[in-house]
C-alpha cells in the first residue's frame, strides 16, 4: 500500500536525515514507528503523507507519489499531527465543513467516536484543553475511513482513561483495507497494539519486523547466566543480566519494545544479523 | 486483563479463552466473541486475536461456522483440559519438583497438603 524506494531528504544539506531509505508498509497492520528525538519519524511520516518532499527517491501510496499531492491520494489519507491544529468551530461545524473531502467519511461513526471519547460536539475548539482537542482530532480522522491513517504521538496529552478508550478505538477500525501508522516514544502505552515495528535510527530503518518474527527469533529475558547463549544485547540489572538473545528453544517469550530499541539504536550490528534472512519486502 | 511479561500475548488470549470453557463460562457450542469484539474488550492489534484463534482451533478447540463465528467445539472442554494437563506435565511439574528438591519438601508433606486443598476447595463449592 506504501511503498518508499532510496529515499533521501535533508532540511539542511549539511545533515541528510534519510538516506537511501527503503520501506514497504501493507493494508490490514498497525505500524508502530519508534526513533530517538530527532530521528526523523515525523519527517518520515510527512513524506508519506505529502507534506515534504523527497530530494530523490518516491513514496509511493497505491502506486502515486503522495507529494503530487493528488486528490485521489489525499481523500484516502488521513494525517494526525502531533500538535493540532482546531478552528474557532464546533466538532459539528467542522465536520460540515471538512468532512466532505473524505468520501468514506461516517458521520455516525463521527459522533460515536466523539462520544466514546467524552467530546462535547457543541463546543467550540477553540475552547477545549489541548487533550480535548486532540481527541476531537482522533475522533474526525478514524471517521474519515481512509486507507491510510498516519497518527504521530497520539497518545500525548491524552490522560489515562482516554488512552484506554484510544487504544480500543484503534483496535476496532483496523480492517484488511486499512494501514494505520503510528509514531511513538510511549511503548508502553501501545505495545500490544501494533503488529509491526519500525525503528528508525542512522538515517534509514534499521527494523522492520512483525511482532510475531521478532519472538520467534529473539528471546527477552533476565538471565543469571549467559553463557552457551547467542547473547544479542544485555544490560545489567539487580536481578541479572536482561538480554535478548537468539531464541533457539522455541520458546514465544513477550517482547520488550524498549529493550529492542535499546539494542537497535546502540551496537545494533549482532541484532540485526541475527533479523536479517527474515527482513524480506513482499 | 493484564498481560504477563513472560509469554506472548496471543498464547495469553488463548489461555483467557481456555479458561472460560473450562470455568463453563462458555459452554459447548457457545459462540465465542468476534475477532474484533475481543480485540477491543482487550486493548489489543485484531491480528493477534486471530491468531489465538487460529492455535485454538488448529487444537480443535474451537471451530469455524462459515459466515456465522467461531464456536466451542463439543469436546473443547476436554481438549482445553488434556492440553492443559500435558503442560502442566511438561512446564510446571519440574519447577515444582526443582522447589520440592531445594527446600527438601517430601512428596508426603505435598500430599497432605493437598488433601487439605481439596477438601477446602469442596467446602467452598457446597
Amino acid at each position: 500500500m506504501i511503498q518508499i524506494n532510496n529515499l533521501n531528504f535533508s532540511y539542511n544539506s549539511k545533515k541528510p536525515l534519510f538516506k537511501n531509505l527503503n520501506l514497504s508498509l501493507k493494508a490490514g497492520h498497525i505500524y508502530g514507528l519508534l526513533g530517538k528525538n530527532g530521528a526523523g519519524k515525523s519527517t518520515l511520516l510527512k513524506n508519506i503523507a505529502g507534506l515534504a518532499f523527497p530530494q530523490s527517491g518516491k513514496c509511493l501510496i497505491d502506486g502515486t507519489e503522495s507529494s503530487k499531492r493528488l486528490v485521489s491520494t489525499l481523500q484516502n489519507l488521513y494525517f494526525i499531527a502531533e500538535e493540532v491544529y482546531v478552528p474557532a468551530l464546533t466538532p459539528g461545524q467542522f465536520l460540515e465543513r471538512t468532512a466532505g473531502f473524505y468520501p468514506a467519511f461516517s458521520i455516525t461513526d463521527f459522533y460515536s467516536y466523539l462520544k466514546i471519547l467524552d467530546i462535547d460536539p457543541d463546543l467550540l475548539m477553540t475552547k477545549m484543553s489541548y487533550g480535548q482537542q486532540k481527541k476531537m482530532i482522533i475522533a474526525f480522522g478514524l471517521a474519515t475511513n481512509t486507507g491510510v491513517l498516519i497518527l504521530d504521538e497520539p497518545t500525548n496529552g491524552l490522560d489515562i482513561p482516554s488512552k484506554v478508550q484510544f487504544r480500543k478505538l484503534i483496535a476496532s477500525v483496523l480492517n484488511e483495507e486499512r494501514c494505520i501508522i503510528i509514531s511513538t516514544h510511549q511503548v508502553r502505552d501501545l505495545d500490544s497494539l501494533i503488529d509491526t515495528v519500525l525503528i528508525l535510527d542512522d538515517h534509514r530503518i534499521v527494523i522492520e519486523n512483525s511482532i510475531d518474527e521478532l519472538t520467534e527469533k529473539l528471546f527477552f529475558g533476565v538471565f543469571k547466566d549467559l553463557t552457551g547463549m547467542n547473547v544479542l544485547y544485555e544490560e545489567d540489572t539487580l536481578m541479572g543480566r536482561y538480554a535478548i538473545v537468539e531464541n533457539t528453544a522455541g520458546k514465544y517469550g513477550k517482547m520488550d519494545l524498549e529493550l529492542l530499541f535499546n539494542a537497535a539504536t546502540t551496537n545494533s550490528g549482532k541484532l540485526l544479523n541475527a533479523l536479517k534472512p527474515a527482513t524480506s519486502h513482499e | 486483563m493484564e498481560f504477563k511479561d513472560n509469554e506472548a500475548i496471543y498464547i495469553q488470549i488463548a489461555a483467557f479463552v481456555s479458561d472460560q470453557i473450562l470455568m463453563g463460562k462458555w459452554p459447548a457450542g457457545q459462540k465465542i466473541p468476534s475477532v474484533r469484539d475481543m480485540a477491543v474488550e482487550l486493548e489489543v492489534n485484531p491480528n493477534t486475536v486471530m491468531r489465538s484463534y487460529e492455535f485454538l482451533q488448529g487444537l480443535e478447540i474451537i471451530y469455524n461456522k462459515r459466515g456465522l463465528g467461531l464456536f466451542v467445539a463439543d469436546d473443547g472442554f476436554e481438549k482445553v483440559k488434556a492440553y492443559r494437563k500435558e503442560n502442566f506435565v511438561r512446564q510446571n511439574l519440574p519447577e515444582l519438583f526443582k522447589n520440592m528438591y531445594l527446600l527438601g519438601i517430601s512428596i508426603d508433606e505435598i500430599s497432605l497438603q493437598y488433601q487439605n486443598f481439596q477438601a477446602q476447595q469442596k467446602n467452598e463449592l457446597n
